[in-house]
């Protein structure tokens, strides 16, 4: 095997591999941006994947019911012969058509059934509609009589969810900031000790936490506020925030730091003209983590917002529509692919500062 | 600052005496703070529209929190000079450290201390609440659970990212595929549990399977199975562990990749020069080198699983022996209203992560020196 053989299996071994192991990912997120197009009935009758071209049975037509036929015995119709139960669950003739009795054993009709390609394109954007309106909307159900329900006020959600997670991801990122910058390039007794706290405290599961805060904020009065939910994540937040921010601003130069001392700039001058903008990187990483884990929190949410509609988030609209009315998949589909928005915006525009920003302080940490 | 205009005549002048900076250092922080309570009595009670309370809430605590700063650094830098250099570290770390020690450091204490206490911490009751949990025979399969989340969920999102950042980083289309496997991160724990429904989902055998693997198994000649709820226990959990290294994978991979691409490609260059084959580059140098990610990212996903919450209630609700110890937790709290056992389900899941916490610090006292 010459080098450029080897070369081109090696490319085909990697992008294999690597390509397999992409469409696993993928496949659950493609079925639920395929099901949020699809209407009610489709979502609960047949699989998402059906809107792929596929053999199927298909309705060719109907065959009468011969007024002799034994309904409770063997009957022959359309030139296939079974029992009730039989041509229930369909029953191939010899002519590769396939018979299917359709309703009651009283009632029922004869489907006459062909293997055919199809693709199940009946998209829809009422979906959407619903969920981001909250507007009234009427279904017909299968057995044809007609409900009104109303939709999810989604839009409201995640206005919530904005106010919840901006200030939840600045400020603890501005905290651990300042801290990270205290820890590495200021002089104080007990830096060592307060250090290794906050170290410790990366560790400590947030749930022990819950129940003591909600008291705090029972107290105060200050549960079911937005203030108290920023506090709550800055908090579970900034034990992690401060250590990679410590392993960035830790690292710098410590000449761009003299000089500027030299020139006679304070702490905080040095901090907000020199030491931010040369952590954009990290700020930016982490960024993104926090919020990503903000937006998709549910326990701190749950507990510290509660069950007031007026400022809830979408994860708890999210998990009430599952818990409330469970069969209500089409809207599910279309609520859970809107909440993926925002993240996915500023996962793909931060990208480029992640990966270059983690470099930094991964490597070290 | 007015103090700092001296050409600005008359009125402001008196500002810069004695008695004006004294006046202004108590004015300043006034008038900050009845800003900052005013902003909060308005969120708290205004019916304006929600995008303009959004925006208000969005600049208030932001602007609110960088405003405290300026003010109190401003306050500080009234001192002398001596004082400066003594109070300002403590301006830096302090918030910080009041935050840390008012949501976690204390509540841990705190907690510890309930869990001594009876239901509604009225009697005390020494140990019992300890022995009434490791004795139940329902908590033993809540950490059985656990156990299988931090095993399994921690083994295969480590070895999933680590491929995955291995193999990006020598394709062509290695954005592209970061970007796939990175998204499930972007999707709530809830969302994720819509999803999964979509592969999960059982119907009965007269009907078309809607679950991708049912239809599958079906398809396959099997008997449809309800694969999250009554497989026997404790594989439905894997079930569970399946969505939870989806959604984690995206975390580990991009910590590795940038970790692989800090190693110095001198390296890679000579091992291949002195015909090393791609494994023995893989596992002597790779490795090695980014030993220190793999133990940050292991202890990352270690505490993650151990906390796992939000899959299960949603996906299971804890019912079906999926129950892991932050759902129990979330029982006996929040539904059976038994605070001392809530309190030492917390303390043993701390327990459980306190050789992960000594094991970190160890290796933050070899690697950090002052």
């Amino acid at each position: 095997m010459d080098n450029r053989t080897r070369k081109l299996l090696g490319a085909i071994f990697v992008n294999g591999v690597l390509g397999l192991i992409c469409l696993l990912w993928l496949i659950p997120t493609i079925g639920l941006l395929i099901s949020s197009f699809r209407n009610r009935t489709d979502v609960q009758v047949s699989g998402w994947w059906t809107v792929l071209p596929h053999r199927a049975w298909v309705k060719t037509g109907e065959v009468e019911i011969p007024a002799d036929a034994d309904r409770n015995g063997v009957m022959t119709i359309g030139g296939a012969t079974g029992t009730f139960e039989e041509f229930r669950e369909g029953i191939t003739a010899p002519d590769g058509r396939r018979l299917t009795w359709v309703g009651n054993r009283r009632l029922g009709r004869v489907e006459v059934q062909e293997q055919q390609w199809t693709a199940n394109t009946n998209f829809t954007l009422e979906n959407y509609e619903s969920v981001l309106t909250g507007k009234e909307y009427e279904i017909t159900l299968p057995d044809g009589s007609v409900q009104i329900q109303r939709g999810d006020d989604m839009g409201n959600a995640f206005l919530n969810s904005l106010i919840v997670a901006v200030p939840s991801t600045v400020i603890p990122i501005l905290i651990a900031a300042f801290a990270a910058y205290g820890f590495a390039w200021m002089n104080f007794p007990g830096r060592r000790i307060l250090f290794i706290i906050v170290v410790a405290l990366l560790v400590v599961p947030l749930q022990i936490a819950l129940v003591p805060i909600l008291r705090d904020y029972v107290a105060l009065d200050l549960n079911g506020t937005f203030l108290a939910v920023w506090l709550a994540h800055t908090g579970f937040g900034l034990p992690l925030a401060t250590y990679l921010l410590y392993n960035y601003i830790s690292q710098l130069p410590r000449d761009i730091l003299e000089s500027a001392f030299i020139d006679g700039a304070s702490h905080f001058t040095i901090f907000m003209r020199l030491i931010i903008p040369l952590s954009v990187p990290a700020l930016a990483s982490f960024a993104i983590f926090q919020f990503l884990w903000v937006w998709n929190d549910y326990l701190v949410a749950l507990i510290f917002v509660g069950a007031k509609p007026d400022v809830q988030v979408m994860t708890q609209r999210l998990a009430e529509i599952v818990g409330s009315r469970g069969s209500d998949w089409h809207l599910l589909t279309a609520g859970a692919f809107i909440s993926m928005l925002l993240p996915l915006t500023v996962f793909f525009s931060l990208q480029r500062f992640f990966v270059r920003g983690l470099l930094a302080g991964s490597v070290k940490g | 600052m007015a103090t700092a205009r001296s050409s600005t005549p008359s009125a402001l002048d008196w500002f810069t005496t004695g008695m004006g900076r004294l006046a202004l250092a108590l004015i300043v922080p006034l008038v900050t703070f009845i800003g900052l309570w005013q902003g909060f009595i308005f969120l708290r009670d205004s019916n304006a529209p929600k995008w303009f309370v959004a925006i208000v809430a969005i600049v208030w605590g932001v602007g609110g929190a960088a405003l405290l700063y300026f003010v109190s650094n401003w306050l500080v830098e009234q001192l002398s000079p001596e004082w400066v250099r003594r109070l300002q570290p403590f301006l830096f770390v302090g918030p910080a450290m009041m935050i840390l020690t008012w949501f976690l450091a204390l509540p841990t204490l705190r907690t510890l201390y309930i869990s001594l206490f009876n239901f509604d911490s009225t009697v005390f009751v020494g140990l019992e609440n300890y022995f009434k949990v490791i004795t139940d025979p329902n908590m033993l399969y809540v950490f059985r659970n656990n156990l299988l989340w931090m095993v399994f969920g921690t083994t295969f999102t480590v070895i999933f990212g680590l491929l995955v950042a291995v193999l990006a980083d020598r394709s062509q289309f290695e954005t592209i595929a970061k970007a796939i496997i990175f998204m499930p991160m972007a999707i709530s724990f809830v969302g994720a549990g819509v999803i999964w429904n979509f592969i999960y989902e059982v119907k009965d055998r007269n009907s078309e399977q809607i679950g991708l693997l049912n239809a599958i198994w079906v398809a396959l000649g099997n008997e449809p199975q309800a694969w999250t709820a009554l497989i026997a226990p404790p594989f439905n959990s894997f079930f569970l562990i399946v969505i939870v290294i989806w959604l984690q994978t995206g975390y580990a991979m991009v910590l590795f990749s940038a970790a692989i691409k800090g190693i110095p490609g001198e390296v890679l260059e000579a091992a291949r020069v002195d015909g090393a084959n791609e494994w023995q580059i893989f596992f002597q140098i790779m490795i090695p080198q980014i030993m220190g990610t793999i133990i940050t990212v292991t202890t990352t996903v270690i505490i993650f699983t151990l906390k796992i919450f939000d899959v299960v209630i949603v996906m299971t609700g804890g019912q079906f022996e999926t129950s892991v110890i932050a759902t129990e937790f979330y029982r006996q709290s929040f539904t059976n209203r038994d605070f001392g056992v809530a309190a030492t389900i917390a303390i043993i899941l701390f327990i459980a992560v306190v050789p992960v916490m000594i094991y970190n610090l160890r290796s933050f006292n070899e690697r950090e020196a002052f």
